[in-house]
């Protein structure tokens, strides 16, 4: 649209244009109140971004502020680009996840590539050079030919990105339920590595410095993605392809290493990623956070097309694009290190005092905010909340026991689930050797990634069984972080801090906000249990197709320290003739578990349970243990129970089996999905070192047979497999409902 | 010995390369900017792994005409080590500095994995260290390694003996005769997909990268007697 085709500022009201926008009739009236006068098109979208969910947190603020986010260790919680935590050395870790779900949904290779491409620059931004990636993906069942599209070509942006840039994709993980059918999700996480005082903020201060424009050029791509970002989704989201931005991981490798050679510079005052709601976001929020204004000649702006509006401009979310603020005449110093990689910084604005957004174009002034308005005084709603009718259904009922027959197939029926199932074709496309550094490759309970220059690691995961979540929010929130804790200490590191990445479905819906409030009371719980602040996150709403919610799924990321390589711990069994424990005993939890899915189609119930103090007490335990170097290998037992866990121990051995016995209801004890469970494999002659350490239950022996077989306490064999038979089944599971056509 | 890391826009194993020779290797190593002239001061010349330009157009073409190549191709011409690792080798075959082309992987997928290798040819600058023979285990990473040369100069690279690693077992990416690496007509310039900077650390997986360097330096100390 050209400026002469907007419509006027009566016209917007008048005809409530803003609706359009996402903008209700009564924040309307507010932005009228703010400013005395009627907004004119360029203002209303630039409240209407800025005022979206995505960029305001408007309905989850009040729920956020639950979160414990301080520690000694943390040294920036939520509110930056990322959260980091102190790791000694002079050393800190700065990590974030975030979603790019509806783009992902429209255009799954460009919306999972960009989500890569924005998380990465959310963590340099900060300073921090990017060290490792993950990712948390949802999807429907894999046998849509619209599931396979999107699954395949999600990864392949995601590699496409991460492989590009050289930033290793270490871990991560996908799951499939048929509550994702048409709202995929698509999380990222990057971490990374920052010396204490290299640690930037997205701040503008001094009047008169200097703010600079530098990256890819700016073109009509991703206008409105923060607002396509917080509705629905529909059949008219196609539609909004054009919204969906397109990812260029060349051009932020540059961005990168400039931005990293920037930052060692005193000229730089503040530096911040131009991403949802791109120059906008940018501008009012480092305004704002500095308590300064910010001005700028929009005809300064590098632009792609010709003829670009302010509002186009302001609104536009291309990709590989940062704002920084320059100390006033020492602009050269900063434009030399871009040069060098072929970027321009351009100088386009300046600090003011006055607390203003003042946008100029064609020598006027086209628009003029207050920037608190547009950050941190922008709306906060309490959202009505309600017990969903569902749940206290499915606490009411019985307790459910499936019945099993033939154990060998009911084991080999579990690890052919997709969810279950190897997602070695998944992580083959990633890069995830680059930097060499990834001492545990994807693969085993958490990818673990050396420092250099020090003898300690970082063990990184991201976790969440949505199922449990929806049975019971609150235990599901609990248990998201709790497993999280479990793989980062199963590979000899202490859990330090959690992101968080909140996909809900419309939280103006009750049942969907209290969703989103439980879960946030469970999650918080157990960080405080466990020591782990939320040092940042983000929170993706709106995640429902044609009305449908996805399963309440707030992925948690979690970054844990091995203080000595000599404890990094993984998950298969090392030598035949070691003893192998169980910590923890099974209850009959089928709630939400991969056995009932499978055999009932649909899960109900309750979800399974979780004491916390138990679930602190034995990972204490276990990663005392760990670090005493008593232990061979520890897993955590999680989706398909024990049987599951036995088999993954012995599938990524080479040339092993297991022999164990097992006590009490078979049932229970094999498939059950019990919280707070581990197998772990001892040397013998550490047995009576570990038996001090950790209360736990020998079970058998590691063999060279190459079988699992597990009997039942009053003799009788239940299980009789070959490894070989499992890893294929295993491994093949994915990759075979690629193939089949339907 | 000096070896020098060629960085191009969008090179990203060049820190991967660079530990690997000062770290594991303990010898001098510097990172050399695309568009530097001169290479005299170094002895071996290193084009590591990542994406040049972003690969954009095709892998390694934009690359081949940075400033530096120009001193890379007297470097080969002089006689010293040069070796291109992935990107690297794709640029080299660019460049024309090694005969034949790179298409996409036959499963038309990026693939990332330790692979098995035979070394064919253990009697180059590169592979001394190595048994004949040897099955050595080295990481992979590329969407365009299927490597492709016309019959002419597949019977050339045999008759030299200038295929120097072949896949071992599985062919990953489909290249021709399981080609995974091969020196130019005179041994001093290498190219090979699979990556031997990241196996330099049992840490990591596998140590079976580092022969191939060790077997630069000693080349070059036999070349270079030092009189007291």
């Amino acid at each position: 649209m050209s400026l002469l085709l907007e419509p006027n500022a009566a016209m917007i009201k008048e005809q409530k244009l803003y609706r359009e926008m996402g903008l209700t009739d009564e924040e309307f009236a507010r932005i009228e109140a703010i400013l005395g006068r009627l907004p004119n098109y360029t203002e209303t979208g630039i409240f209407s971004v800025m005022w979206s969910e995505h960029c305001s947190y408007k309905n989850s603020k009040p729920v956020l502020k639950k979160f414990p986010t301080d520690g000694p260790h943390v040294l920036q919680g939520p509110g930056e680009g990322a959260g980091i935590v102190d790791i000694g050395d002079g050393l800190a870790v700065a990590f974030k996840i975030e979603s790019h779900n509806h783009p992902s949904a429209i255009e799954p290779y460009q919306g999972a590539a960009t989500g890569v491409g924005g998380i990465i620059r959310d963590v340099f931004s900060m300073g921090a050079r990017p060290i490792a990636l993950l990712n948390s993906l949802r999807f429907g069942e894999l046998t849509s030919p619209r599931v396979k599209y999107l699954f395949e070509h999600v990864v392949a942006g995601i590699a496409g990105y991460g492989n590009c840039i050289g930033i290793p994709t270490v871990g991560g993980e996908v799951q499939f339920d048929p509550a994702y059918e048409g709202n995929p999700l698509v999380n990222a996480m990057c971490v990374g590595i920052i010396r204490h005082e290299d640690i930037q903020r997205g701040v503008a201060t001094g009047v008169g410095n200097t703010v600079m424009y530098v990256g890819a050029k700016t073109g009509r791509d991703g206008i409105h993605g923060a607002t396509f970002a917080s509705e629905e989704l529909s059949e008219q989201s196609e539609a909004k392809r054009p919204a969906v931005q397109v990812g260029d991981p060349f051009m932020e490798k540059l961005l990168l290493e400039a931005c990293l050679e920037a930052v060692k510079s005193d000229a730089l005052v503040g530096i911040q990623d131009m991403g949802a709601a791109g120059l906008t976001s940018s501008s009012a929020e480092m305004a704002s956070k500095g308590g300064f204004g910010i001005e700028m000649n929009l005809d300064l702006v590098p632009q792609r097309e010709t003829g670009m509006t302010p509002y186009e401009m302001m609104l536009s979310e291309s990709q590989e694009r940062m704002l920084l603020v320059v100390e006033q005449g020492r602009e050269e110093e900063i434009a030399a290190i871009f040069a060098k990689y072929g970027l321009e910084a351009k100088a386009i604005g300046k600090v003011t005092d006055d607390k203003m957004l003042r946008l100029f174009f064609h020598g006027e002034v086209v628009a003029e905010i207050p920037v608190d308005a547009l950050a941190k005084d922008a709306p906060v709603y309490h959202k009505p909340s309600a017990e969903p009718d569902y749940y206290r259904e499915f606490q009411a009922m019985p307790t459910y026991i499936p019945q099993i027959e033939d154990y060998n197939r009911t084991l080999l029926g579990l690890l052919a689930q997709p969810t279950i199932a190897s997602k070695e074709w998944v992580y083959d496309q990633y890069d995830y050797m680059v930097r060499t550094n990834t001492v545990v490759a994807p693969g085993s309970d958490a990818a673990v990634v050396r420092i250099r220059g020090t003898n300690k690691a970082l063990a990184l995961t991201t976790d969440c069984n949505s199922r449990y979540l929806y049975l019971d929010p609150e235990m599901g929130g609990k248990i998201a972080v709790a497993e999280a804790a479990r793989n980062v200490v199963c590979s000899g590191a202490k859990p330090l801090a959690i992101t968080d990445c909140l996909n809900f479905g419309n939280p103006e819906k009750p049942d969907i906000f209290w969703q989103l409030e439980k879960a946030v009371d469970g999650m918080s719980e157990a960080c405080r249990t466990l020591g782990t602040p939320v040092v940042s996150g983000n929170v993706s709403l709106y995640n429902e197709t044609n009305g449908e919610a996805v399963y309440p799924t707030p992925v948690v990321g979690m970054v844990g320290l091995v203080d000595d390589l000599s404890h990094v711990t993984t998950q298969p069994f090392k030598q035949a003739g070691d003893l192998i424990y169980v910590i923890g005993e099974a209850k009959p939890e089928f709630g939400g578990s991969e056995l009932q899915k499978w055999l009932e189609g649909r899960i109900f119930g309750k979800a399974p349970e979780l004491d916390l103090a138990v679930e602190a007490s034995r990972q204490r335990q276990l990663l005392t243990a760990i670090r005493a170097g008593v232990v061979a290998s520890a897993h955590d037992v999680a989706e398909g129970g024990l049987a599951v866990a036995l088999a993954e121990c012995v599938i990524g051995a080479s040339g092993l089996g297991a022999n164990v016995t097992v006590s009490g209801d078979l049932v229970s004890e094999l498939f059950s999905e019990t919280q707070s469970r581990f197998v772990v494999s001892v040397k013998k002659e550490h047995q009576e070192a570990f038996e001090q350490l950790v209360e736990a239950k020998l079970i058998g022996e590691v063999t060279n047979d190459s079988i699992l077989t597990v009997n039942g306490e009053h003799g009788g064999t239940v299980i009789r497999l070959s490894v070989d038979e499992m890893r294929n089944v295993w491994k093949g599971a994915i990759p075979c409902l690629l193939k089949s056509k339907d | 010995m000096k070896f020098a890391v060629i960085v191009f826009p969008g090179s990203n194993c060049d820190v991967d390369m660079y530990h690997a020779i000062a770290d594991e290797l303990g010898e001098e190593v510097e990172y050399v900017w695309h568009d530097e002239e001169n290479l005299d001061r170094f002895d071996a010349i290193l084009l590591p792994g990542g994406f040049s330009y972003g690969d954009y157009l095709r892998s390694g073409a934009i690359a081949r005409f940075s400033k530096v190549m120009a001193a890379v191709k007297q470097a080969a011409e002089a006689g010293k080590p040069v070796l291109g690792v992935c990107n690297g080798f794709q640029i080299l075959l660019e460049a024309g500095l090694l005969p034949g082309a790179m298409r996409r992987n036959q499963g038309l997928k990026f693939i990332c994995r330790p692979v098995q290798l035979v070394v064919e040819n253990n009697e180059t600058m590169f592979t001394s260290a190595y048994g004949k023979d040897e099955v050595i285990t080295i990481p992979i990473a590329h969407g365009e390694g299927n490597y492709y040369c016309d019959e002419q100069t597949l019977n050339r690279l045999v008759e030299n003996r200038q295929i120097v690693f072949r896949y071992h077992g599985e062919n990953p990416n489909g290249s021709l005769a399981d080609i995974a690496g091969i020196v130019n007509e005179r041994g001093n310039v290498l190219g090979m997909m699979p990556h031997p900077e990241r196996a330099v650390d049992a840490l990591l997986g596998s140590a079976d990268g580092l022969k191939l360097f060790r077997s630069i330096v000693n080349y070059w100390r036999e070349t270079h007697v030092v009189t007291a």
